[in-house]
């Protein structure tokens, strides 16, 4: 089963760690990696999920993920791993 | 393992330098309608079209969210109609007749184009290919979704010099049946030389005679994207240069790829090729003309624009051809005037003429596209410009095009407006000398001595 990609960007502010790990553990969505840093003030992380254990369609956990990070004022964006594989991998 | 540095250059490239997929075109073969019957021949149209392309635009806005990628259009190419209305069209009507059908199935099914309103009359036209041809301007008039097109000539055959008379008077009655809106009906009629069987690209898409019953053909852009790249290697040789424009054009074709691999396993479609075209939108910093400009020229236009645009052309073909092994339609850059905000400005800033526009597309991927021109612009000087265009892609085996508009009512210096993908533009000066006894004498140019291969 292939992976999916969540990054979240955005400015930095208490919880955004917590809430989004909140909706995947609700969601049965493991996670296998997690890479994070700040710069000048501003949030960016990226998260390997396996999202096999979760009941949702992909189109609407995506979606979900999109309304909780305008919630907590960062994007965040779900995308499976592929893209990221064919366009940086000969 | 993926890391986020590239991540977030993906992401980059897709929020802010407008990368995307440009078209999923769906090919639907026509050929299994054909009836002596009109009425029953639409209803075959219809039915076949609609059952093969009802997911299409579903299933494009699934996997634009699965990876992340916008899908802009969603269209279907079918067989030329020109092929399939022989037997039941006795009268243009009957052919109009079945432009309504495509115009009505497009909007049922969601497509935003059907392309395919089309005559292959390189050499010679049947006499049921003439009248389809001759009811193009009423079919545009009447319709909205529909693309024609008109392929009148080939490196094997040489040039269709009635035809191309013939597509004078058509572009002209075209512009005159939709005078109130600008000549808009010319936006959507195209005459080819070289035309591809698989191209996904609007106003030329139309299915072969050599294709599949259903294929997936998928056109991928990406201008800004280059644009952005190269910022980083300002000043730098030739040769950075290059290895810049190749590694992004083989990034973009790769989403190319993978959405129409992905299109193609959901649809149980075939996959047929990706196309690489940098194909230009209004939109700010989507621009092949910023390209160049970015390359170094202050202007599009100005002396090494030519150099420049063949560079370009041929390091994005380089690039994506590592990326895909099925590379076709007409990959390449397109150099559309009124779809190009930096073509655009250099036409108001008096850096860009038809003239080099038409040097230009001895390098680049196609032709002379959407130039509006002004509405008394006589029928024979139009097909004069066809003629030099399908020329020059006849000498060079390679695609070329025209999309003229001569827009009726307006003259140099006006502009037109034509909204949305198809954008705007300044009505650009014809050079005023005739060429009429050239154009109206009879028959054909006979195909180049290169075309002798066998």
């Amino acid at each position: 089963m292939s992976k999916t990609i969540i990054t979240v960007v955005g400015k930095d502010t208490v919880g955004i760690i917590a809430r989004v790990c909140t909706y995947l553990a609700d969601n049965r969505i493991n996670i296998e990696d997690i890479s994070q840093t700040i710069v000048q003030g501003y949030f960016n992380m990226m998260m390997v999920v396996d999202t096999s254990q979760c009941e949702k369609h992909f189109g609407d956990m995506a979606d979900e993920l999109s309304a909780l990070g305008n919630d907590i004022g960062v994007i965040i964006k779900c995308q499976k791993e592929e893209i990221f594989d064919q366009m940086h991998r000969v | 393992m993926i890391n986020r540095r590239e991540v977030n250059e993906t992401n980059e490239m897709i929020e802010k330098e407008n990368l995307d997929v440009r078209t999923i075109t769906l090919g639907i073969s026509l050929m299994d309608c054909i009836d002596g019957d009109i009425k029953n021949l639409n209803e075959n149209i219809y039915r076949k079209i609609y059952d093969s392309a009802k997911d299409l635009v579903s299933t494009g806005e699934k996997i634009s969210k699965y990876y992340g990628i916008p899908i802009v259009n969603k269209r279907i190419a079918v067989t030329p109609i020109g092929l399939i209305g022989a037997s039941a069209c006795k009268t243009e009507d009957d052919f109009i007749s079945i432009a309504l059908t495509l115009d009505k199935v497009a909007k049922d099914v969601g497509v935003n184009f059907v392309g395919g309103y089309s005559a292959i009359v390189s050499k010679g036209m049947t006499p049921k290919e003439e009248l389809m041809i001759r009811s193009i301007p009423k079919a545009l008039s009447e319709t909205e979704r529909v693309m024609s097109s008109v392929v009148a000539g080939s490196t094997r055959v040489g040039i269709n010099m009635d035809a191309v008379r013939l597509m004078g008077t058509v572009i002209r009655r075209t512009a005159e049946l939709t005078k109130e809106k600008d000549s808009i009906g010319c936006t959507k009629l195209v005459v080819l030389c070289n035309a591809p069987d698989d191209n996904p690209f609007m106003a030329g898409a139309f299915l072969g005679v050599t294709e599949y019953d259903r294929v997936i053909n998928v056109g991928v852009s990406g201008p800004g994207v280059v644009k952005t790249a190269l910022e980083a290697v300002r000043g730098q040789d030739f040769e950075t240069l290059c290895e810049t424009v190749k590694k992004t054009a083989f990034k973009v074709t790769r989403v190319g790829q993978l959405v129409a691999k992905e299109a193609s396993e959901r649809l149980g479609v075939p996959f047929g090729i990706v196309d690489l075209s940098l194909a230009p939108t209004p939109a700010i910093g989507d621009s092949v003309a910023d390209i160049l400009c970015e390359i170094g020229l202050e202007q599009t236009g100005a002396p090494g624009t030519t150099a420049a645009l063949a560079l370009l052309n041929d390091q994005v073909k380089k690039g994506g051809i590592m990326a895909s092994s099925y590379v076709g339609g007409l990959s390449g850059a397109f150099i559309p005037v009124s779809e190009d905000q930096g073509m655009i400005d250099a036409v108001n800033a008096g850096a860009l003429t038809i003239e080099k526009l038409e040097a230009m597309t001895c390098v680049c991927s196609v032709g002379l596209d959407m130039i509006a021109i002004p509405g008394d612009t006589p029928e024979t000087t139009i097909a004069g410009i066809i003629a030099d265009e399908l020329a020059i892609g006849m000498v060079n085996s390679k695609t070329t095009a025209a999309r003229l508009i001569p827009v009726i009512g307006k003259g140099v210096g006006d502009t037109v407006e034509f909204g949305g993908l198809l954008g705007h533009a300044p009505i650009m000066p014809v050079n005023a000398f005739s060429c009429a006894d050239f154009v109206n004498r009879k028959g054909r140019i006979p195909a180049p001595v290169h075309s002798f291969k066998n």
